[in-house]
């Protein structure tokens, strides 16, 4: 196998009983590469996140992060191994603040030989968030403020600043910008391209055909629990058009033929 | 790379308005229910323009009435003890019901072993073993009677968080045990005549030094080590937590441990204060515990106040206790207040959350 794949699925498929939620997918994503998934709701993108991110358990097929075939029993061994997701629910902690929350699980401490009862080390995790914040672009007017008194872009923000500011080897965003507004998405998008410019892979899955085009190096389309196109786009000649009539079903990409 | 100063989304309030600290409310309603008894204690007929918390004799020694002081203190520091522990399971979102039974069984298992041989001159006629558990030193009665609320809490915290039993049950079970173990260990007698070392556990004011040390104690950890963050998180967002690596199961375990070691401890320095121990110690200990909890501001729902919120509340427990009983009203009154009193922190707190203020 090609030493530059970061992740690579074989014939991941996952039945819900009867359903057929995801049949058969194969998909490579190589180094610093950034590809989008789209389709239509029900048509597999988030099944096939939840399979990589080891949310769900896969009924067939194989996944090969990083070099190593890997078999995550939940989302925290993919996230110590390197997969870093921003899932539809953000993860944050209401009632705890923007330090905190970024530094949620992997605490900057003093004093470690107190066990459970080592102290936080705030001052280090404060300038360490402006960092991360500054980085990302993300302007936060008091991160001492609790999440909760936070609007939903500033909660999104905290959630990518938190993914984008450990070095992980892989991100993964579900539809991050679904419940923002115009600024709050230019944001996310900002991080994004940081995320790019830093050589950091990423999947994004994503409704919005312009923010895609803007973003992605290569578009999966999914249709009806299979992968039906994938579309080169930063070589490639296509249109927003062609995405859609391969979402909808209009067209079926040459090597995927019969397959949906 | 595109130019991100301009990025200023969704910033719409306003940074300069600071929160107000939910510990404040708690201390004005401190200083509001003093303010009362200091009034009902001049207009009441029969007071004699007596002051509740100030000293009005002509002396020059002190501006407050010490000897209250001390008792309204005293008064709650056991019960006190217990709840710096039911807080923090509170702030995870769980319950502890357990605490006042336990405090009961601690207290006899803790007794037995901290019993003197000899009473004036004669046999102690409470012994419960032979001579081989008497006059042991004092390290024994307090290890064996910690290890006893550990292993109760440990098992509090396996049923909430790997049977997925609601807290709510799983310490109700286990108040009916305590209360059973308590009654069972002596066969319902009363286990008496502690060592003089035993009995200076509870002497005189240790009850609060014990208070006040162990809420110290548990505010720092609580505030400012990772123990307390995870703590927090778990109760804010249980999903979050556990996504952000948190071993949330270990942790509550944790959590239930030392809740059950605290009220462990509080029957220790109970049945040192008495002398005796006895079945029936700590009736409604629970209740006056998660009372301080929530008048001081711990929310039901998890994630939200602090020790010293807990304290506060001790103090307004006691204050009222010590209250009704400075303007001659007896303890039916003393409930209903304190029942009413409770209600109200809910719906404050209630009102808190759906105001996110």
């Amino acid at each position: 196998m090609s030493e530059d794949i970061v992740l690579k699925a074989t014939d991941l498929t996952k039945h819900y009983g009867g359903v057929h939620a995801l049949e058969g997918a194969n998909f490579e994503l190589r180094k610093g590469e950034h590809v989008a998934i789209m389709g239509d709701n029900g048509a597999g993108k988030s099944t096939f996140v939840r399979q990589i991110t080891g949310v769900e358990q896969r009924t067939r097929g194989t996944v090969v992060f990083d070099g190593t075939e890997v078999n995550f029993s939940g989302p925290i061994e993919a996230r110590e191994s390197g997969i870093e997701t921003v899932f539809q629910t953000l993860a944050l902690a209401d009632h705890l603040d923007v330090p905190d929350n970024l530094f949620l699980g992997r605490e900057k401490t003093k004093w470690n030989w107190l066990g459970p009862f080592r102290f936080l080390d705030y001052k280090a995790m404060r300038q360490d968030t402006l960092a991360a914040l500054e980085k990302t672009g993300v302007k936060i007017p008091n991160i001492h403020n609790t999440i909760e008194k936070m609007s939903g872009g500033q909660r999104q923000c905290v959630a990518i600043a938190r993914t984008a500011s450990f070095h992980s080897k892989l991100t993964i965003m579900d539809e991050p910008t679904a419940a923002l507004g115009v600024q709050e998405t230019e944001q996310v998008e900002n991080i994004i391209r940081q995320l790019k410019a830093q050589g950091e892979p990423l999947i994004l899955v994503s409704h919005n055909m312009r923010q895609v085009f803007d973003l992605a190096d290569r578009i999966v389309v999914f249709r009806r629990g299979r992968i039906c196109a994938n579309l080169d786009i930063k070589t490639g000649d296509y249109t927003g058009e062609d995405v859609v009539s391969y979402i909808t079903g209009a067209k079926t990409g040459a090597e995927y033929e019969g397959a949906a | 790379m595109s130019d991100t100063s301009h990025g200023t989304g969704g910033l719409t309030f306003d940074k300069t308005k600071k929160s107000w600290p939910s510990e404040l409310n708690v201390l004005l309603a401190l200083i509001i229910i003093i303010v009362i008894f200091e009034f009902l204690g001049q207009v009441l007929p029969y007071m004699n323009d007596q002051s509740f918390l100030f000293d009005t004799k002509d002396r020059f020694d002190s501006i407050f009435n010490e000897a209250r002081l001390k008792i309204i203190i005293l008064q709650v520091a056991i019960i006190g003890i217990i709840a710096l522990g039911v807080s923090q399971v509170i702030i995870t979102g769980g319950i502890d019901l357990s605490s006042g039974p336990l405090v009961a069984a601690t207290a006899m298992i803790a007794m037995s072993f901290g019993q003197t041989e000899l009473v004036n001159g004669f046999a102690n006629p409470k012994a419960l073993f032979g001579p081989w558990a008497m006059d042991l030193p004092v390290v024994v009665p307090v290890v064996i009677g910690l290890s006893f609320g550990a292993f109760i809490g440990a098992i509090n915290g396996t049923f909430v968080s790997y049977f997925k039993i609601p807290p709510f049950i799983a310490t109700l079970g286990m108040f009916l045990i305590c209360r059973g173990i308590a009654l069972w260990w002596s066969s319902g007698n009363p286990i008496s005549f502690p060592t003089a070392q035993f009995q200076a556990i509870g002497g005189g004011m240790m009850p609060v030094f014990w208070f006040l040390s162990l809420a110290v104690i548990f505010h720092i950890i609580m505030r400012y080590t990772v123990y307390g963050k995870h703590t927090y998180a778990i109760g804010s967002n249980e999903e979050a937590a556990r996504m952000s690596g948190i071993n949330v199961k270990r942790h509550k375990i944790m959590v239930y441990m030392i809740a059950a070691m605290l009220a462990a401890f509080a029957g220790i320095v109970l049945s040192a204060k008495a002398s005796t121990a006895q079945a029936g110690m700590g009736e409604f200990y629970e209740l006056f515990a998660i009372a301080m909890a929530v008048i001081g501001g711990i929310s039901l729902s998890g994630g939200r106040g602090s020790i010293i919120g807990t304290v506060l509340g001790a103090m307004v427990l006691g204050v009222i206790r010590s209250g009704f009983t400075y303007i001659k009203l007896d303890g039916s009154y003393q409930l209903m207040a304190m029942g009413g009193i409770i209600i109200a922190a809910v719906i404050l707190d209630q009102y808190r959350q759906r105001n996110k203020v």
